[in-house]
């Protein structure tokens, strides 16, 4: 973990409610993909966790949705400076992939599994993804994706663009190696049971400080209590309890 | 002894930094970050006699300058702490650290801090009577003068080392029972824990953290924790940790000008994990500034 100043250097929105925001700065310490950064904003006591969507010699590209008074306040945000704690999280493991991993990404869950698209493709895989919105509006990132990946599914629930569907209509049918999953819960659950092989996961909750001190963000596993921001937030999917 | 440094109960702390219990875990995830001995000590996590896994998530919400939590003393029990914790502590701090100790019976404070009691790392035990998280746990000793002093006497007749009793801001009347705590032979009292706290989300009408309510922290608390480590330390005899929203230098000399002997600092490191690290190196300046020769010089120094 490292804490430095990133400076805003883009920040553009792809949906009404997602926006992209470039930042450059020192990113030495985010090492794996599925990391987060934890963002201190004016005004606010509790920094903002986001997942790093790409990450490439000091240029840092998150992708959030304004939820809630900071990320509406980053929204707002054209230039200047942030306090940023970088490389928080373990990451994806991409060792235990095979040839074919299937990425599978709900709304703001799709944003991390980017950089992971990449690094699979980069380690010679066959990746496919497939890209969950609630309807066509909402849909970013298949362009993004199409470069990165041998083949793109985007769903929508109502229909109103590519399957109609969850993430888990798409996945039926589908042959895959292993799989790498980021969205809500309710999805994280579903793909947990239409899912025919190994995979990980990678879980949301509210935190305090996002680098293991405070213990807000526990969650129970098959092997003992794990704290999501520095334990995780990926988790393997044989380690996974389910119970809420 | 330098002119950072302060004797609390005996033990000499180079400067009066002490990352307060609950926002330092069990020191090394900042060890990674910063030499720890640079510290005066600090306050590991609350520890009980069983493992606790705690309340259900979520359990932290944002405040205005501060933070609501109700993590409810996650913590792997007292013989893991002892066995596995305090062993991978050795290897990145070399001072005395404090315990801090919680309890839902007599016989649970008093079999926790005797086993700590036993351990060479540890300098003092912080008895925590306070946390506001536990539905009929802790909660219940700290909130009368008797039953405080009733769990100051019991872990008082099991250990040597300094006992620290760490008080709850929740209470009627806090001097009467840290004056209950002193009688029955505490060698110090610190305060504040958080204050109890709750906000919830317009959108789902329901409580932001699982368990409804949470201990409050942050800047927020400060003025409340200044006036009661005023009111404390000048009703008591034993020396006073002062903490409740502290996050700078000037914050830790107001402190102990009010009357703390030392400063423990909670939330901040959670939002700076380097905001000890910063006082430290700060506290020189300030005290040139409010020219302060000697940090033990203005403890209880308020006019």
């Amino acid at each position: 973990m490292k804490q430095g100043f990133f400076e805003i250097t883009e920040n553009l929105p792809l949906t009404d409610t997602v926006y992209r925001m470039v930042l450059s700065g020192d990113t030495s310490a985010i090492t794996s993909c599925g990391q987060f950064v934890n963002i201190k904003l004016d005004g606010l006591y509790l920094r903002r966790p986001i997942s790093v969507n790409d990450c490439e010699d000091g240029r840092l590209t998150i992708i959030y949705k304004v939820v809630g008074k900071g990320t509406e306040q980053m929204s707002r945000m054209q230039s200047g400076k942030l306090d940023l704690l970088t490389g928080l999280g373990n990451g994806y493991d991409t060792s235990l992939s095979g040839n074919a991993p299937l990425l599978l990404g709900g709304g703001v869950g799709v944003p991390p599994l980017y950089m992971l698209a990449k690094k699979l493709k980069a380690e010679g895989k066959s990746v496919t993804a497939i890209l969950g919105f609630n309807t066509k509006s909402e849909v970013f990132g298949e362009k993004e994706f199409s470069q990165v990946a041998d083949k793109v599914i985007v769903t929508t629930a109502d229909g109103s663009y590519g399957v109609k569907g969850f993430v888990t209509d798409a996945m039926n049918g589908l042959d895959y190696s292993y799989f790498y999953t980021c969205g809500p819960e309710p999805m994280l659950k579903a793909v947990y049971s239409a899912s025919n092989s190994e995979g990980q996961f990678s879980f949301e909750e509210r935190m305090g400080c996002g680098f293991g001190a405070c213990m807000g963000c526990s969650c129970k596993t098959v092997t003992g209590y794990k704290r999501i921001c520095k334990d995780g937030p990926v988790m393997k999917k044989e380690e996974i309890l389910w119970e809420k | 002894m330098g002119k950072m440094s302060v004797d609390l109960c005996g033990i000499t702390l180079d400067n009066p930094i002490i990352p307060a219990s609950g926002t330092f875990g069990y020191g090394y995830e900042f060890a990674e970050l910063y030499d720890i001995n640079m510290l005066g000590t600090f306050s590991f996590k609350g520890t009980t006699k069983d493992a606790r896994f705690g309340n259900p998530t979520p359990r932290i919400a944002e405040c205005s300058s501060g933070m609501i939590n109700s993590v409810g003393l996650q913590n792997p029990g007292v013989e893991k702490v002892i066995g596995e914790e305090l062993p991978k502590l050795a290897k990145c701090f070399s001072k005395k650290v404090m315990a801090n100790v919680s309890g839902f019976s007599i016989d649970d404070y008093v079999y926790t801090c005797e086993k700590l009691d036993k351990c060479d790392q540890v300098g003092w035990i912080e008895v925590n009577v306070s946390c506001p998280n536990v539905h009929g746990g802790g909660m219940s000793f700290g909130t009368t003068p008797e039953a405080s002093a009733q769990v100051t006497r019991a872990v008082k007749s099991v250990t040597t080392k300094p006992i620290i009793i760490k008080l709850s801001p929740n209470v009627t009347d806090i001097v009467s029972i840290a004056r209950a705590c002193e009688e029955a032979g505490a060698d110090g009292i610190s305060l504040i824990n958080t204050l109890l706290g709750m906000r919830i989300d317009l959108r789902t009408r329901r409580p932001v953290v699982a368990n409804k309510m949470g201990g409050f922290s942050g800047s927020a608390i400060f003025p409340v924790a200044v006036r009661m480590v005023y009111q404390v330390s000048h009703a008591v005899n034993i020396p006073v940790v002062g903490m409740g929203g502290v996050s700078s230098a000037e914050d830790v000399v107001e402190m102990m000008l009010a009357g703390a002997t030392a400063v423990e600092v909670g939330a901040a490191n959670l939002i700076d994990p380097f905001a000890c690290k910063t006082i430290i190196e700060q506290l020189p300046t300030v005290m040139e500034k409010y020219k302060i020769d000697s940090l033990k010089e203005i403890i209880k120094g308020v006019r």
